[in-house]
C-alpha cells in the first residue's frame, strides 16, 4: 500500500504509531498479538480515523487485547460473553462509526453462545472477531468448547467432547459475512479484515490464534505448526478499496468480484475447488470435506450484501442519534396536549 | 326473583347505597372479559364518580378463573377493599367461591347457565339468561363467546343505572372508534339492559349516580404513563424482554414513539426499540447505548432484574447512565407472576456484587410514572449511573385516575458530556474519572467525538482517573470514595417526599408507591378512632434530610410496605440508626394490594399496646 501522505503518513496524515495502543501484556508469541498488529495496519492503510472506530470486547485474553491497539478509538471492555449486546446498543449512538468486537472461543462459544447467535440474527453492523485458541488462557489452560475431540494437554488430560465450530455456527445463524483466518497467515488475514470492515452488517471472522502457553503442541489444531502445515485457502482473496481499479492480474475466467456498499470490492481467485460464496450449503460441504481431509480451511465462506442491517431496519436518522439536540428528542407542549386529549 | 325474605326485610330498614360499594366480577380468563371490565370502570369514571379497578388475574392464557374488582367511592377512597358488596359470577369454576364471598345483604348477578338457582337466601340475586341473550343477538357465531361478557355490562346498566351513553363512549375509546365492534358489543349491552328492565324487579339498594369528581382527570395505567414520560424524556434506546407485568410498558413505547418521536425534518426515527433475546442482553444493549451517549432504558420485573445484575454492576462501576424500570411482582423466584408487591427495593438498591449503591425512584401514581419517566433520564445522565424506577403490578397494569400530564418544567439535563470544543478547555488534562468539580461526578466523552484526546477505555476492571487499568490500592480507594461522594451528591437531585400533616399527630406513617390510596384512607379512619397521623410518602432513595426530620419529629413511625421483611424499614434503620427504636415495620405481601382496613388494624393494635 502506498503511503500517500509521505513520511509514513496515510491519507489522513496519520502515522501508524497513532493507531497503536498500550504496551501488550499478552504472552510473547501469542496469536492475538499478531491479530492486533494486523488490525493496526488495516485501519491505518484504509485511512480510517481512529476516532471513527468503536471497539468492544468481553472477558479473556482476546478481550484484553483491544487495549493494545487503536488507543484513540472509544472502547468498552465489558462482561464475559456479553460483548454482542453491549455493541448492539452502542452502534445506535453513532451509526457512522465502524464497530469492531473482539472475543475468544470461551467468550463466544461457551458463556456467550446465546448473544453470539442473536447478534447474527439481527445483522448488527459489527466486525466480530473470534480469537480462537481452544483453551482458557487467563485461568491456566482449561479446554474451551472449540477444543478438538481427543486433544490431550498436560494438565487437563484428554478432551472427550466434540467441538463447537464457529464458522458452522455462524452459517447456521444467517450471519451475512463468514470467514476463517489463521493468525500465522497475516497476508490473507489483512485482506479478510479489510473486506469485513467494509461489510454493512455482521461480519464473523473465526481466527485460529495459537496459545503459546497452553495449546501449541505440533499436533494440535490450534497450534502454529499444525496451522502452517495444514492451512488451505479456499481462494486467493484481495480487497480493492473504493475508487481504485482492480489491478490484480488474474485469469478472468476464474475470478469473482463482490462489490460492497461502500464501493470497495472483494476479488476472489479460485485456487482449488469451486466455491460459491453465496451458498451456505456449499460452505458446509467444504467444511465437512476439510475435516475428513484433516486440513485447516481458510477464506471467505459466505457473504450476503443485500440483507438490511439493524440500523437500516430501525430507520433511524442519518445524523448520529447522540448528536441530536434536546429539541429534536423532546416532543412539544402541543404534542403533550394531544396525548392528554387522547387519553380517556 | 330469588331475593330472600331476610334480605328483603333488611332492605326495608336499609338506606340506598349510592356511589359507595365494590364489585367483584368473576370470569373465565381469556374470554374477553377485560373489555367488559374496562368498559364498566370507564363508564363509571365518565359519570364523574371516583373509581378504581384491580385486575386479579392468573398466570394463564385461557381457561382459569380471573377476577376484576371495582371500587366506587363518592369520598374518593380508591384502595382495594377486602370483600365485595356486589358479585358478578360468570365463571363456573369459581362460582361458589364468589357467591360465598358476599356479605348478607350483598348483591349477586349471575349466569343462570352455570347454576339455575343459588342457595343463599341472605343476598339479593338476579339470574341472567346469558346464552339466550347472546343467541338472540346478531353476533356472528365465532364471536359469541367474546361478546357474552357484555351481558353483565348490560345488567349493570339496568340494575345500577350505569349510564348507557357513557358505555358507548367507553366502547368507542376501547375500539378506537371502529364502528363494527362498537356496535356489536353495544347492541348486546342494550338488549340485555332492556331484558333486565322488563324481567327483573330492582330490590337491592345499590345505585350509581352522576357526580362531578372526575372532571379534567384521566384514567390510565402506570405502564402507559411511564411510556409517555419516557417519550417526553427523549428516550433514544429501549432494550427489553417480555415479562409480566412490565411488558405493557414496552408495548406502549411501541405505540407512542412512532407517533411522537419521528424527526420532523426527515421523518426518520430518533429512537430504537429492540426486543432482546433475554434480560441479560436487554440491559446489555441499554448499557451500550447509554455509554454511547443515548438516553437508554430497559424495563423488567423481579426475575428479569435478577438476570440483569451483572450489567447493573458494570453500569454502576463504569458510570454509565441508563434507566431501569422494575414493575414489581411477587417473588422469591418466579413467585406470583400476576400479583403485586414491593419486594425488590433492597435488591435494586444494592444490585451488583461488591460495594454498590443504586438510585431508586418510587412513583406512587400514574402521574409520577409519567414524571419519573422523563426525569429519570436527567438524573441518570447527571449522575452517570443507572437509575431504577420501582413501579409495581398494581400501579403498572391497573387503570388509575390521574391529573393530566404536565409538560416537563425544566430543560433536559444531559449532564457532563463534553464534545470537541469543550475538550480544548481541558488543555490536555481531561480524565474520564477525574473529579474536577468536587461533586464526585466526572466529565465524559462519547463515541463520535473526533477530538484526538476524546477516546477512553471503558471497563469493569479497576481503573485510575484516566480510565487506565489499575490494581493500585490508592487508585481503587480513591475511585470508590468518589463514587460514595457522588451518591451524596445524588441526595440533592432526588424528588422530595410528599408530606401530609394532621393536627396534633404524634405518629408518623412512612410509605411509598402504590400503597398510597390505602395509607391515606387508613389515616382518615385512624383519625376517626383518635389516632391522628402525619404521613410522608417517599419518592426516592437515597433519602433526603426531610426523611430524617420527619422521623425525629414523631413519637412513633410506622413504615408501611408491601413485602414480608420491611425492606424500606431496614434501609431507614441503616440510614437513621439512632431512631431505630421508634420505627415499626408494617409490612405484608400476599399478592393483593394492601387494604386500608389492614393498615388500620395493624397500627391501631400497636398504638393500644
Amino acid at each position: 500500500m502506498a503511503k500517500r501522505g509521505g513520511n509514513g503518513q496515510n491519507e489522513l496524515g496519520l502515522t501508524k504509531d497513532e493507531y497503536r495502543g498500550a504496551p501488550s501484556t499478552l504472552c510473547k508469541g501469542c496469536g492475538h498479538q499478531s491479530i492486533a498488529n494486523q488490525v493496526i495496519s488495516v485501519v491505518y492503510e484504509m485511512d480510517v480515523l481512529p476516532e471513527k472506530i468503536m471497539k468492544f470486547s468481553g472477558i479473556g485474553c482476546s478481550s484484553k487485547s483491544p487495549a493494545y491497539f487503536l488507543s484513540r478509538s472509544f472502547t468498552f471492555n465489558g462482561l464475559h460473553g456479553r460483548m454482542p449486546s453491549l455493541a448492539t446498543g452502542a452502534v445506535f449512538a453513532d451509526h457512522t462509526l465502524k464497530a469492531m468486537g473482539f472475543s475468544g472461543d470461551g467468550d463466544t462459544a461457551s458463556i456467550g453462545m446465546g448473544q453470539f447467535k442473536h447478534i447474527m440474527r439481527r445483522n448488527v453492523p459489527l466486525l466480530y472477531i473470534v480469537e480462537n485458541n481452544g483453551v482458557y488462557g487467563l485461568t491456566k489452560g482449561q479446554f474451551s468448547a472449540t477444543a478438538d475431540q481427543g486433544l490431550e494437554l498436560k494438565k487437563q488430560g484428554l478432551n472427550p467432547y466434540m467441538p463447537v465450530d464457529i464458522v458452522r455456527e455462524a452459517l447456521a445463524s444467517n450471519a451475512t459475512f463468514v470467514a476463517r483466518a489463521f493468525s500465522g497467515d497475516v497476508k490473507q488475514l489483512r485482506e479478510i479484515l479489510k473486506a469485513a470492515l467494509s461489510h454493512e452488517g455482521i461480519a464473523i471472522i473465526d481466527i485460529i490464534s495459537p496459545c503459546v502457553s497452553f495449546n501449541n503442541q505440533d499436533d494440535a489444531l490450534h497450534s502454529y505448526s499444525w496451522g502452517r502445515d495444514h492451512e488451505v485457502a479456499i481462494h486467493d482473496l484481495a480487497y480493492v478499496p473504493p475508487r481504485e481499479e482492480i489491478e490484480v492480474d488474474y485469469d478472468k475466467e476464474v475470478m469473482k468480484k463482490v462489490t460492497m456498499h461502500d464501493g470497495s470490492k472483494i476479488v476472489l481467485q479460485k485456487i482449488g475447488e469451486e466455491h460459491d460464496i453465496s451458498k451456505r450449503v456449499d460452505a458446509v460441504n467444504l467444511l465437512d470435506r476439510a475435516d475428513e481431509e484433516g486440513i485447516l480451511l481458510t477464506g471467505l465462506f459466505y457473504i450476503d450484501t443485500e440483507q438490511p442491517s439493524l440500523i437500516d431496519i430501525k430507520g433511524i436518522t442519518e445524523e448520529p442519534l447522540n448528536r441530536l439536540t434536546n429539541d429534536r428528542i423532546r416532543p412539544s407542549r402541543e404534542d403533550l396536549q394531544d396525548v392528554n386529549e387522547m387519553l380517556f | 326473583m330469588t331475593a330472600s325474605d331476610t334480605a328483603l326485610a333488611e332492605q326495608e330498614n336499609r338506606e340506598q347505597v349510592v356511589n359507595d360499594f365494590s364489585i367483584t366480577i368473576g370470569t373465565v380468563n381469556g374470554s374477553g372479559s377485560q373489555t367488559s371490565n374496562l368498559t364498566i370502570i370507564r363508564s363509571i369514571f365518565k359519570m364523574g364518580i371516583p373509581v378504581s379497578g384491580k385486575n386479579i388475574y392468573p398466570s394463564n392464557i385461557q381457561g382459569m378463573p380471573t377476577w376484576y374488582t371495582i371500587r366506587v367511592s363518592k369520598d374518593g377512597y380508591l384502595a382495594r377493599v377486602p370483600e365485595p358488596d356486589i358479585v358478578v359470577a360468570m365463571c363456573p369454576e369459581s362460582f361458589q367461591e364468589d357467591v360465598d364471598r358476599l356479605p348478607p345483604g350483598g348483591l349477586l348477578i349471575y349466569d343462570q347457565g352455570i347454576r339455575a338457582e343459588v342457595e343463599r337466601e341472605d343476598i339479593f340475586s338476579y339470574p341472567l339468561p346469558v346464552q339466550k341473550l347472546v343467541r338472540a343477538s346478531d353476533a356472528p357465531r365465532n364471536l359469541q363467546d367474546y361478546v357474552a361478557n357484555m351481558v353483565y355490562v348490560g345488567a349493570l346498566v339496568a340494575l345500577l343505572e350505569l349510564e348507557i351513553d357513557k358505555v358507548h363512549q367507553a366502547l368507542d375509546f376501547h375500539f378506537s372508534g371502529r364502528e363494527k365492534p362498537v356496535d356489536l358489543n353495544y347492541k348486546i349491552i342494550q338488549s340485555t339492559a332492556e331484558w333486565c328492565s322488563e324481567n327483573l324487579e330492582k330490590v337491592d339498594p345499590y345505585h350509581l349516580e352522576r357526580m362531578e369528581a372526575t372532571k379534567n382527570l384521566k384514567l390510565v395505567s402506570g405502564n402507559e404513563a411511564a411510556a409517555i414520560g419516557a417519550a417526553f424524556g427523549g428516550v433514544q434506546f429501549m432494550g427489553w424482554y417480555p415479562i409480566t407485568p412490565a411488558t405493557g410498558l414496552a408495548d406502549m413505547l411501541k405505540v407512542y414513539l412512532p407517533k411522537l418521536r419521528k424527526d420532523p425534518e426527515t421523518g426518520k426515527n430518533t429512537f430504537a426499540v429492540v426486543q432482546a433475546e433475554d434480560e441479560l442482553a436487554a440491559i446489555g444493549m441499554a448499557v451500550g447505548a447509554g455509554w454511547g451517549g443515548l438516553r437508554a432504558m430497559t424495563s423488567t420485573s423481579g426475575p428479569g432484574l435478577s438476570l440483569m445484575t451483572e450489567f447493573a454492576g458494570l453500569a454502576y462501576y463504569s458510570e454509565t447512565p441508563l434507566v431501569i424500570w422494575d414493575v414489581q411482582r411477587v417473588g422469591p423466584s418466579t413467585g406470583l407472576p400476576t400479583r403485586t408487591s414491593q419486594g425488590d427495593v433492597i435488591m435494586a438498591h444494592y444490585l451488583g456484587h461488591g460495594d454498590t449503591q443504586n438510585i431508586l425512584l418510587l412513583p406512587g401514581s400514574p402521574y409520577e410514572c409519567f414524571k419519573f419517566g422523563w426525569r429519570s433520564f436527567d438524573i441518570a445522565e447527571r449522575l452517570q449511573t443507572p437509575v431504577y424506577v420501582l413501579s409495581d403490578l398494581d400501579l403498572g397494569v391497573n387503570q388509575w385516575i390521574t391529573e393530566e400530564f404536565e409538560y416537563p418544567e425544566v430543560e433536559m439535563d444531559r449532564g457532563k458530556v463534553i464534545w470537541e470544543d469543550d475538550l480544548e478547555a481541558f488543555e490536555g488534562d481531561w480524565g474520564r474519572y477525574l473529579d474536577v468539580d468536587g461533586d464526585g461526578i466526572p466529565y465524559r466523552t462519547v463515541p463520535g467525538n473526533k477530538h484526538p484526546e476524546s477516546a477512553w477505555f471503558a471497563r469493569g476492571t479497576g481503573h485510575d482517573e484516566y480510565a487506565r487499568y489499575s490494581e493500585d490500592p490508592e487508585d481503587f480507594l480513591k475511585n470508590m470514595e468518589r463514587l460514595r461522594k457522588k451518591y451524596e451528591t445524588a441526595r440533592s437531585l432526588m424528588p422530595e417526599p410528599v408530606l401530609d400533616e394532621m393536627e396534633s399527630a404524634e405518629v408518623g406513617i412512612l410509605a411509598y408507591g402504590s400503597t398510597d390510596p390505602a395509607v391515606q384512607e387508613a389515616r382518615d379512619h385512624l383519625r376517626d378512632r383518635g389516632i391522628p397521623t402525619d404521613s410522608l410518602r417517599l419518592r426516592a432513595i437515597p433519602f433526603t434530610s426531610v426523611v430524617h426530620e420527619f422521623i425525629k419529629a414523631h413519637r412513633q413511625i410506622y413504615v408501611v410496605e408491601m413485602n414480608r421483611d420491611g425492606q424500606v424499614h431496614k434501609l431507614l434503620s441503616l440510614e437513621v440508626p439512632e431512631e431505630t427504636g421508634k420505627m415499626v415495620s408494617v409490612a405484608k405481601v400476599d399478592g393483593l394490594p394492601l387494604t386500608a382496613e389492614w393498615i388500620v388494624d395493624q397500627i391501631e393494635s400497636m398504638e393500644e399496646k
